[in-house]
Order: structure tokens, then sequence, then C-alpha cells
């Protein structure tokens, strides 16, 4: 009688594994659907685009389309393909990134362990920082860069983003040095460190865990950020978001889905590359300080 | 080593009073326990103490020099914390070391300095571990290397021992008065463990609500305890409290008490001298557990003492010694006795007061009388 009860629970479980992991697989590929659709589109001739179908394996593998939409595909008017935007995107993205994320750090790091009159208050703004939309900031924004003499330069889009994204680093590191002894800061004090040295050598060192969120976050936030690009920088300097924008929507001529494809996915494909590399550190440090220890 | 001073130190947070006028003296070299209950504001006095915290008034010297001013690394201080405040990315020997590097002590010195001092405290083989791979007790001891490390004028604990097992405890703290002994150094340790006060301190103050309730040597305070907080403070079990009238007992002062077996008087003799000009008046008579005891022992170690049989309502025996509980004036008072000489719970045997030591109080201001 007991072993039977105990063959049936154990054929129940194995069914409810079973049926578990077919659930999951049908999610997978339910999500990676698109970016199956995508690259086989992006390795497709056009003539194998018209004539077969959307999920079709290609009849023949041609890397012609990554070519063009890399060196000579046209956005608008200029037609060098998405390689120079790219670079664009390179250059304002990885200084955006690790200001903001420096700053945030010993924003965190004077909220926590350096309070002052009013430190509270400070903190709250910021944090409302958080929920202002993109499109209400643009309009000072741009009355700022122009007294600052940096509109429509890549200084100015590093600007900017570090200034929209200080409120989100702010809060990372917050969040994370809260759970961070507060002796910690007064041993080093007696010890004979200062603020920075502090920073430095005690504060930082332990600080992989955030940096790895709050890199991963800028980065993904900036890099596709289009409404930033597309409003503060124009012609040569637009990032790769905006230029592929324009190279979908240029009208010219025949639709060439492939190239859309090869383009849309060397616009993923940097923040994909930090999640890949980083990501397992990412929901580590999501839930870092949560649990003490 | 250097001596210290505390000036008329206040110290308001917002709208509360945290330290009510704090002055003290120690010399160097002495020990000085500050203790008393949660919340009275000893971590407080000791981060002004560093100068982690400004005081609102008040000034505070360390040998003839006015500290107010200095930040903490220029007042030549070592602090060691209840969380042992360790740098968790650093080795052990890099924490030790932190402190002389900032001060640039230059290298080769700074790896003689943490020798010796891994030597001092038996961790030499903990060097290159970082203080995740400690246990509870090698923490507590780095903490005090880094202290030790830096030779400072002043060493601040802020209960050192209150995160180690019972055992561990005990330990460290034998640890620690053996290494008082050996550096000379001056200590303020805050704790709010009585045993670690009277066991470690050269000099107890014993605060309460932000202010020192009484400040003197260990012996004094467990003596001559000023009013009743201190005497329930210190001392464990703490002292019996039994109020009662003074009365006339053959030319001398007597204190009226009731038992379930009916009343008697108290003969206090000669220490019930001060107590003349409160003859008729209520008062409150503090006697410790190990002066209510065997008739036996106490009759022959007491200058003068009174005896009687009282009926024990409660027995607790604790080792070394019994703990007997009896009833008088509807205060249960205990009674401390040798284990053989203890009767069972419910039955009646003779106990002697040890009157020599007994203090008395005046119930209102709660002070001691003369
Ligand atoms: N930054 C602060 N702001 C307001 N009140 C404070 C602050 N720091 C401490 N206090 C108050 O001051 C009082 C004394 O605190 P303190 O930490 O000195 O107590 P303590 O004697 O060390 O207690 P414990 O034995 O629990 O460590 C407490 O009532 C506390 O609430
Ligand atoms: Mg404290």
């Amino acid at each position: 009688m007991v072993e039977v009860q105990r063959t049936e629970t154990a054929g129940a479980r194995v069914i409810g594994r079973v049926m578990l992991y077919a659930l999951l697989i049908l999610f997978a590929l339910y999500y990676l659907m698109p970016l199956f659709v995508m690259l086989t589109t992006s390795l497709k001739t056009l003539d194998d685009i018209r004539g077969g179908n959307l999920i079709a394996l290609p009849e023949q593998v041609s890397f012609d389309a990554w070519i063009k939409a890399w060196s000579s595909a046209c956005t608008g008017v200029n037609c060098g393909g998405l390689s120079g935007n790219f670079w664009n995107s390179v250059s304002f993205v990885l200084p955006a990134v690790a200001i903001s994320t420096l700053i945030g750090a010993l924003n965190g790091y004077v909220l926590t362990m350096w309070r002052f009159r009013g430190s509270d208050v400070f903190f709250t703004l910021l944090l409302i920082g958080c929920f202002i939309p993109f499109q209400v900031v643009l309009l000072p924004m741009a009355q700022t860069l122009g007294w600052l003499g940096i509109a429509n330069s890549t200084t100015g889009l590093i600007f900017v983003h570090v200034v929209y994204g200080l409120a989100f680093t702010t809060l990372f590191f917050r969040n994370f040095y809260v759970s961070i002894p507060e002796e910690l800061v007064k041993a080093a004090r007696i010890d004979g460190a200062g603020f920075f040295r502090i920073f430095w050598r005690i504060i930082l060192p332990l600080s992989p865990p955030i940096l790895v969120v709050c890199v991963i976050w800028q980065f993904t936030q900036i890099w596709n950020d289009f409404l930033f690009g597309v409003v503060f920088s124009s012609g040569e300097r637009q990032p790769i978001t905006v230029a592929l924008n324009n190279l979908v929507n240029t009208s010219t001529g025949v639709k060439e889905y492939n190239v859309d494809m090869a383009a849309a996915i060397i616009a993923g494909l940097p923040t994909l590359f930090v999640y890949v590399v980083a990501g397992k550190y990412f929901v580590r440090g999501l839930t870092a300080g949560s649990v003490k220890g | 080593m250097s001596s210290l001073t505390i000036r008329n130190i206040r110290k308001v947070f917002g709208a509360v009073e945290v330290l009510k006028d704090i002055a003290l003296r120690i010399d160097a070299g002495e020990f000085l326990i500050l203790v008393g209950p949660s919340g009275c504001g000893k971590s407080t006095l000791l981060n002004i103490l560093a100068g982690l915290d400004t005081a609102t008034s008040g000034e505070i010297l360390i040998g003839d020099k006015v500290v107010n001013n200095l930040s903490p690394k220029d007042r030549d201080i070592a602090m060691v914390f209840q969380s042992y405040a360790l740098y968790p990315n650093m080795t052990v020997r890099q924490n030790i070391s932190f402190g002389l590097e900032m001060r640039r002590v230059p290298k080769q010195e700074q790896g003689e300095i943490v020798d010796r001092v891994a030597k001092i405290l038996q961790m030499a083989h903990l060097l290159d571990r970082k203080p995740a791979q400690l246990s509870g007790g090698q923490r507590q001891r780095v903490a005090m290397g880094r202290a030790i490390a830096r030779d400072p004028q002043l060493f601040l604990f802020d209960e050192p021992l209150s995160n180690l097992d019972a055992k561990l405890r005990v330990e460290m703290r034998t640890e620690i008065k053996l290494l008082h002994d050996r550096l000379k150094a001056t200590i303020v340790y805050v704790t709010h463990d009585q045993i670690e006060a009277m066991t470690l301190g050269s000099k107890i103050a014993v605060m309460q609500g932000g202010e020192i309730r009484q400040f003197g040597s260990p012996q004094e305070i467990y003596d001559r305890p000023a009013d009743l907080f201190v005497a329930g403070f210190i001392g464990s079990p703490s002292m019996n409290f039994i109020k009662a009238q003074a009365v006339e007992d053959a030319g001398g002062v007597g204190l009226q008490l009731q038992t379930a077996d009916g009343p008697f008087v108290l003969p206090l003799r000669e220490a019930g001298e001060a107590l003349r000009p409160r003859m008729g008046k209520t008062l409150i008579l503090g006697v410790r557990p190990e002066q209510i005891s065997d008739s036996g022992t106490v009759l022959r170690t007491a200058r003068y003492a009174y005896a009687r049989k009282f009926r024990i309502e409660l027995v607790e025996p604790t080792g070394p010694d019994t703990l007997l509980f009896v009833r008088i004036n509807g205060e249960t008072v205990c009674c401390r006795v040798r284990p053989e000489q203890a009767c069972a719970a419910g039955e009646s045997m003779e106990l002697a007061f040890d009157l020599s030591k007994a203090v008395f109080f005046d119930p209102d201001s709660g002070k001691r009388i003369g």
C-alpha cells in the first residue's frame, strides 16, 4: 500500500517536472522568436525574403546585408552605413556611464556615511528625479546646453545623460551603502584616513556588486536612448539608435528587410554583450544587501 | 599615555538632552569604565571623546591639550567598536597596518609593528586571512590589535565583548585586563555589563539618563553606592531594598520589620547612628545578598550581625552558592548561603544579617544617607 502510494507520488512529480520544462521551453521559444527571425532574415538575400516564409531558414547564407548595414546603407542623406554612428554612440555612452556611475557612488557615500543637515530632503528630491519623464526635461535642458555652449556636441549629450542618470545611480549606491556599517568609516577616520581615501580604500572595494548593476543599467539606458539623441544631436554626431531609425524609415528604393534587420542587431549587440558578460552579477547585485552577510 | 579630563560636556540632539553636564577626570594609565543601562549616552560620550561627534558645550582634554577642535586622527586615540568594524576587503595584516600607513610610518617599521602586535595577541597565524574567515573572538582580537598597533595616548572601547558568547567573553575580559597591566594604557571602556565594570575598571562612572550618578573606584561604588540606582545596578544578584520605619531600640536605632512569623525590630547599633534624626520616619535599607547568610558564617566574620529564624520561600542553587528567598516587609529578599547550609523551600532556618556594610537610602530622593 505504502509502496504504491510512493510510486504514484514519484510519478506525479515526474509529470509535473515535464510539464514545467515544456512550459518553460515554450516561453523561451516565444521570446527567442523575434531574434530568430531577425537573425535569419539578416542572412537572407532579398529574393529569398520575397519568395520564402518568415520563419524559414535562409536558402543560402549571405553577409551582404550586414556589410551594407555597417558601411554603405543610407541613413537619410548620408550613405556611410551605421559604423560612424556606432562609434558616436560608443564615444558618449562610455564617458556618460563612467561619470554618472562615479558621481552616483560618491553621492551614495555622502548620503549614508557623511550625513548633513537636510541630506534626507536632498535624497528625497533626487528620488523624484527618477520619476521625471524624458520629455519634461527636453526644453529646459536645451536651454541649459545653449547657455553652457555645448549644444549639439558629444559633451552636451554626455552632460544630458549624466544629469538624467544621477537620480538612478545615486539611488542604487545609497541603498547599497546603507547596509555597510557606519562604524567602518568611523574606524577609518580614527585611523587617519580622509573623505576620499576612505571612499577609495574602504568603500569602493566593497562596491563591485552594485557597480555592475549600475553600469549595466546606465549602459542599457544610455545606449538605447533615442529621444535625447534625436533632440540634442544632429547629422554626423547622431547616435546609432537615431541612425537606425533613419535607415529603416528611408523611403527611397526597395525596402531592404535584411539590411534593416542586420542594422537592428548591430545596434542591439553592445547591450546584449554587457548582459552576457555581467548578467550573473546583475541579479546578485540587485539582491545584495537585502539579506545580511 | 595621557590623562583624560572631561569638563561639563553636554550634548543635545534636537530637543533631547542626551548628555547633561558630564565631568570627570582620570590619570594616565587608569582604566575608566562607563557603565549604565541602554540608551544612557555611553556611546555618545565615547564618540565625542573620539571626535566622531561634537559636544554641544564643554571641554575635553587629553593630557593638557584641549582636543575639542581636533579631528579624530589628530587626537591620537584608538577605538575598538562593538561590531569590530574590520575592513572586510583587507587582510588582517592590512587591517592592522592601515592606520600606520595613513600616518606615513615607513613600510619596514609597519611590518615590525604588525609582527609585534600579532605576537602580543597570539594571532600571527591569522595575518593573511580576511575578516570573513575569522571567528568572533579572532575578529575581536584583530580589532584590538589594530588599536594597539598605533600606540595611542588613549584607548576607547565601545562594548567590545558584547557580541561574544559567555565563555569567550570571560576569556577576553581577562586578556584585556592583562593587556592593560602590560601596556599601562589609559583606557575608556563602555559596557552595560556590571561584572565587566567591576573586574576591569580602576574607576567606574555609573551613568543613567545622560548623567553620571556616581564616579569612583569599583569597591567604593560597590560598598558605598550614591543612590538607589547605582546600588541596584552594580552587583549580581542585585542589592535588596527593604522599606522600613526607624524605631527606638535599646537606646539606639532599629528597623521595624515584618515577616509571616510576626514583627521584630532589627537592631542597627553603630550602623544606625546616622539615622537618629530620622527616628520614626520611613527609609530604605540596602543589604546585599551575601550580607544575609547562614548565621554560622556571618557571626564568625561580621563585625556585628543579627541572627533570626526565617521561613524560606524559594531556593535557587547557582553552584558555588545557593540563593534563598525570604519575605520581609512584603519584599522578596535574596540571601546567599553556602550550598551545604541551604535548607529546602518551606522550611525555616537561621539567617544572619551582616549589618556592618548595610546602607540606607532616603525613600524620596533615593540618595544614600550618611
Ligand atoms: N544621532 C542621534 N540623533 C538623535 N538621538 C540620538 C542620536 N544618537 C543617539 N541618540 C539618542 O541618545 C541616547 C543615547 O544613545 P547612546 O547610543 O549613547 O546610548 P548607549 O548608552 O550607548 O546605549 P547602548 O548601551 O544601547 O549602546 C539614546 O536615547 C539615543 O536614542
Ligand atoms: Mg552604545
